[in-house]
């Protein structure tokens, strides 16, 4: 479905992402582990278009995407969810919903379906629709930037980070959710994650990506046994 | 509850429109009727306006150079003989087109740089009224525009605009048209788009808004309205200068957008009606009323950012909450908030 081919992208005159090459197919959970720095959000945002790759070839369901504007990648199919909850914090949830299903705008029953499906997996954001996003909690925030992103009902959703600054509790709750989209509604999820217990325990398989290179890959309970993800990233 | 509170809110709009159309009958006299007017026109400009730099959160600073556009392309095309009725249209939409060919380079910069870029090209304009003495008559102007083209009515006969009443009426009907196209603008999906954009523009980018293309075209139809408004000033006034398009009016706008409300329906109307009529009122402190307005400004943007309206609204709000039962329902009750980036 996604299919990267040598991709660099440089950022401010640095490689932030070298020669990566990853291909994911229909229906997979995958996983991109990276500490700080290592290149996931970057990788993320040239994959969406939010960013051009200088080298390389990024393929979704078999089109080029590489010199596509990112609104245009969104219509393909392919949501990202940034880093960071972002939101639009002046408009109420149903606002943000809303926009999220932006580039369905005229498939008014399709857009009352996936509303209905976002608010099956997060009731609260139905109990709050006309509260502004921006008084939410940071767990609230993170579940309404997900919500948005199935807004769009994308065949593949990227997802950066959905864990960062958020209680443990919480991050075991929107892990839940996450396992929902791709067991349950058959999304194609790819995770990116510091807190790689967490991503390891949901997904298939695993990415660890460090300063822009990919260098290792494999089954997620394989990478959780791994010596060099234990002592990264599992505090073993 | 929800449908009582819109009745509610529909006999005080229809009890508004009842004033505003009954308001020739209560002026006072000649000079005030046509301060209101041109407090009428000034609307206009101050909504189509508050599209680009309330609701896109965009600071164009250009408006009144689009006003002015619309003011010589009408002066200019009924002095040569045509319809004021063909001249409008065809004047705004150069305003639109020409908002649209600067729109495209302006566009791609950002906050402040936009701001004075676009400031700029409203002192252009107003250079260039005053220099292309062939065409524009220099510092003098055009002079002797024709009133609007009487309209004909079969019975009754015709319908002219030489009496202050028929130009109020003339200009009321056209606020209601800005005012229309902006509210169902405003609470569609489009303008949702728009207030996306002032919201967080990468984000509007990441749910696949074409943010460049939506704020053309946001900054193209505030153009085209104030032109559509400098064109209306230019037939009632009856004479224009390079002074039309100057950049104090664009400014005089921007106070009237501030203290009235920004990225509200009503603030731009409520602004541009009440500082003209204060203006006058205090008259007697000559230079020195600048001074209020100034502390004014200044006073409103501390403590009230979203103007007159924005405190209108916040009591609005704190009642409803006090008092839960009294919930405003519908699913596009809760308004877009406070602009965070405009200006």
């Amino acid at each position: 479905m996604l299919k990267l081919t040598n991709v660099t992208t440089v950022v401010g005159g640095f490689p932030a992402v070298r020669d990566v090459s990853l291909e994911i197919k229909k229906g997979e959970f995958v996983a991109l582990l990276g500490s700080n720095g290592a290149g996931k959000t970057t990788l993320f945002r040239t994959i969406a278009g939010v960013l051009k790759p200088s080298k390389g070839v990024i393929e979704f369901n078999g089109k080029q995407l590489n010199n596509l504007p990112a609104h245009k990648i969104v219509m393909l199919g392919l949501s990202l969810c940034p880093e960071g909850r972002q939101l639009f914090p002046h408009l109420s949830v149903y606002k943000n919903l809303m926009m999220g299903a932006y580039t369905r705008r005229n498939d008014h029953k399709g857009i009352q379906l996936s509303l209905e499906q976002v608010y099956e997996l997060f009731p609260i954001l139905k109990e709050r629709k006309n509260q502004l996003a921006g008084t939410f909690s940071g767990g609230q925030q993170q579940m309404l930037a997900i919500g948005r992103a199935l807004m769009s009902k994308p065949d593949m959703l990227l997802l950066d980070e959905p864990s960062i600054g958020l209680a443990p509790l919480v991050v075991q709750k929107i892990a839940d959710v996450i396992k929902n989209i791709s067991k349950e509604m058959g999304t194609t999820v790819f995770l990116s994650e510091q807190n790689a217990n967490m991503a390891l325990m949901i997904t298939d398989r695993g990415y660890v990506l460090e300063n822009g290179k990919i260098v290792l890959a494999g089954p997620s309970s394989e990478l959780i046994y791994n010596e060099t993800v234990k002592k990264a990233y599992l505090g073993a | 509850m929800a449908v009582r509170l819109f009745f509610k809110e529909k006999w005080f709009y229809l009890l508004i429109l009842a004033f505003a159309l009954t308001v020739p009958f209560l002026v006072p006299g000649r000079y005030f009727f046509q301060i209101i007017i041109m407090s009428c026109l000034y609307a206009m400009a101050t909504l189509s306006m508050n599209l680009i730099l309330g609701y896109t959160g965009q600071a164009s600073l250009a408006h009144a150079g689009f006003f002015g556009i619309g003011a010589y392309g009408v002066g200019l095309m009924t002095k040569a003989g045509i319809s004021f009725w063909a001249a409008l249209p065809v004047s705004a939409l150069l305003a639109a087109f020409i908002g649209l060919l600067i729109g495209l380079p302006t566009l791609r910069t950002r906050g402040s740089y936009f701001a004075i870029a676009t400031l700029c090209f409203g002192v252009i304009v107003s250079i260039i009224a005053g220099s292309w003495v062939s065409l524009t008559g220099g510092y003098t102007g055009v002079v002797g525009i024709p009133k609007p083209t009487p309209i004909p009515f079969p019975v009754i006969g015709k319908l002219s605009f030489n009496s202050l009443t028929a130009q109020y009426y003339l200009v009321l009907a056209f606020l209601l048209l800005t005012l229309f196209v902006m509210h169902r603008l405003v609470f569609s999906l489009q303008g949702l788009s728009f207030m996306a954009i002032r919201n967080n523009e990468a984000l509007a980018d990441a749910v696949g808004i074409n943010t460049f293309a939506t704020k053309i075209l946001s900054f193209v139809i505030a153009n085209f309205f104030a032109g559509l408004s400098g064109g209306i000033y230019a037939s009632l006034i009856g004479s224009i200068s390079p002074s039309t398009a100057s950049y104090m009016l664009t400014f005089n706008w921007l106070v009237y957008l501030l203290l009235g409300g920004v990225a509200t329906l009503s603030g731009p109307i409520i602004g541009a009606f009440a500082i003209p009529v204060l203006m006058e009122n205090l008259q007697f402190l000559e230079e020195y009323r600048l001074l209020i307005f100034g502390v004014l400004l200044i006073v409103v943007i501390i403590f009230s950012p979203r103007g007159l309206m924005g405190v209108i609204e916040s009591v609005w709000n704190k009642s409803k909450a006090k008092n839960p039962v009294r919930k405003a329902g519908g699913e596009y009750a809760a308004e877009g908030g406070k602009p965070d980036q405009a200006i």
